[in-house]
């Protein structure tokens, strides 16, 4: 990554047009997934361990149940009570989703994002604990590749977080129980795997939590600006 | 080189205001999207075919439901929808403990059926304990017994090209000024015709329930509980549902859940 000096200072480009673009489909599309996912979440707000869920045995991990909704009109897409509505806009985008993830694999591997942005290093590990007492104290570095922190956490989202939420999410489905047995298998039976769907997504939103936050604090305009042009400022003597 | 870019007060009031800002977002401006006609809904309809031609593309279309065995039964099967329904023409089945039931089968069949439970009783049986996905999100495994769909297919001759199969239902669902709504689903010729697909008569080794449809319920393993059709009065052999109903192939399909259940 070549950084060019201009009499504002130096600059990279930080990201490929795919990963810019797809990151914006992908904060669009879970926007849809999350609220219409609490949406379903509310049609029975019980999560359960094992392939069945237990109405005359107890293997209940979590619930919400009780009067009234489970999760707020405000958090729930559409706002009022519509399961089937929900339904249509989250499978709407979780292809979307999908498929941005797709293009995203695809783009990250051929432009070496993968390998040389987000693979860790034993130079990242070694550096891992300064890293954390910076941010703890917000001092932000605007380097050319990522900080220790932003690979582990951006590699947990993109090869943690999201196959799991696919995988997930495709486990309950019973046409591809039927058709891949083993898919609910490996993940404990079809309400485990419900409950992994929406433990991941409570992940994916503490993560875009955290995401935002850090993003206002390391600079808006910068790291706004990386995401949409590409083009990132490098702190002085990067 | 570092700089220090925040007070910890500001980034607090950034994440106030960034907080404000999402709650306001859960906007009503989406709840238009719960009206079926609207052409936003209509194109993100559209994701749902998508699926459906992807998994009858892409998946074994005779792959089985996983079978369990009776140490998985642990619980009785959970009613859904209509438990107990009160329409005169059921009530005076379930007085007589069904001996008058027939089971009727028509439309583009070579030849239309009349069958009591003691012939469906007759026929060739099928056994199984599946899981049984409510589109709530629970799931619940029981053992069903009754005569594959198939079978009954066969013996009314389905004519070549027919479609669809309707379960015309006894139950009424819903009861609105315009009179009441009975219960009605349709599937397609692969499902109907696959091997799992009965019509349970039997369940946890009891005679079917009420609660449960009683006398004659459908199982469609890979799809999910709301079309598997209960109380089933008769079965029709149709290539077109658009005029039945809101057009939609299903008492819950016309209230804007998907044709296709299968996820």
């Amino acid at each position: 990554m070549t950084a060019i000096t201009d009499k504002r200072g130096r600059w990279v480009k930080r990201q490929t047009r795919t990963t810019r673009i797809t990151h914006w489909i992908w904060a669009l599309s879970v926007f849809f997934l999350m609220g219409s996912g609490a949406q379903i979440f509310n049609a029975h707000p019980v999560l359960y361990f094992g392939d069945q869920s237990g109405f005359g045995f107890d293997n209940t991990v979590f619930s919400l149940a009780g009067e009234g909704r489970a999760l707020p009109g405000w958090a729930t897409i559409p706002s009022g009570v519509d399961l089937a509505t929900g339904r249509v806009v989250h499978f709407f985008f979780a292809w979307v989703f999908v498929v941005a993830f797709l293009v995203w694999c695809v783009g990250a591997v051929a432009s070496g994002h993968m390998w040389h942005d987000l693979m860790p290093r034993r130079a990242d590990l070694r550096s891992l604990a300064g890293d954390i007492r910076q941010h703890a104290q917000l001092r932000f570095h605007h380097r050319r590749r990522y900080g220790p922190l932003q690979k582990l956490s951006y590699g947990a989202v993109l090869f943690g977080l999201f196959p799991l939420i696919v995988a997930t999410g495709l486990a309950m489905s019973p046409a591809m129980n039927a058709a891949f047995p083993w898919l609910p298998e490996i993940l404990g039976g079809r309400q485990t795997a419900r409950t992994l769907h929406f433990a991941a997504a409570t992940g994916v939103v503490l993560f875009i939590l955290v995401h935002v936050v850090m993003v206002l604090l390391a600079g808006p305009v910068n790291e706004m600006r990386s995401m949409l042009t590409g083009w990132y400022k490098l702190d002085e003597g990067e | 080189m570092t700089r220090k870019i925040l007070t910890r007060r500001r980034a607090l009031r950034l994440a106030g205001a960034g907080l404000a800002t999402a709650s306001m977002s859960g906007c009503k401006v989406l709840d238009s999207l719960s009206d079926l006609g609207n052409p936003v809904r209509q194109y993100m309809e559209r994701a749902n075919q998508l699926t459906f031609a992807a998994q009858r593309g892409l998946l074994d279309r005779d792959a089985l439901a996983r079978e369990f065995t009776a140490s998985d039964i642990r619980q009785p099967q959970r009613p859904n929808g209509v438990t107990n329904p009160q329409d005169a023409a059921y009530l005076e089945h379930v007085s007589t403990d069904f001996a008058n039931y027939r089971l009727v089968v028509s439309g583009r069949v070579a030849r239309p059926q009349s069958l009591s439970l003691a012939d469906l009783h007759a026929m060739p049986a099928r056994r199984q304990i599946t899981r049984h996905d409510c589109v709530e999100g629970w799931s619940c495994i029981a053992q069903w017994t009754g005569v594959p769909l198939s079978e009954v297919l066969t013996r009314a001759g389905v004519e070549a090209g027919a479609k669809y199969i309707m379960l015309h239902c006894f139950d009424t669902i819903e009861r609105s000024l315009s009179g009441g709504v009975k219960y009605y689903e349709t599937i397609d010729m692969v499902d109907a015709m696959h091997a799992q697909t009965i019509l349970a008569y039997g369940m946890n080794g009891a005679t079917l329930p009420v609660p449960n449809g009683a006398p004659l319920r459908l199982r469609v393993e890979r799809q999910l509980g709301y079309k598997m059709a209960k109380y089933i009065r008769a079965i029709e052999v149709i290539d077109d549902f658009s005029a039945i109903g809101r057009g939609r192939g299903g008492y819950w399909e016309d209230r804007g859940y998907e044709w296709y259940a299968g996820i």
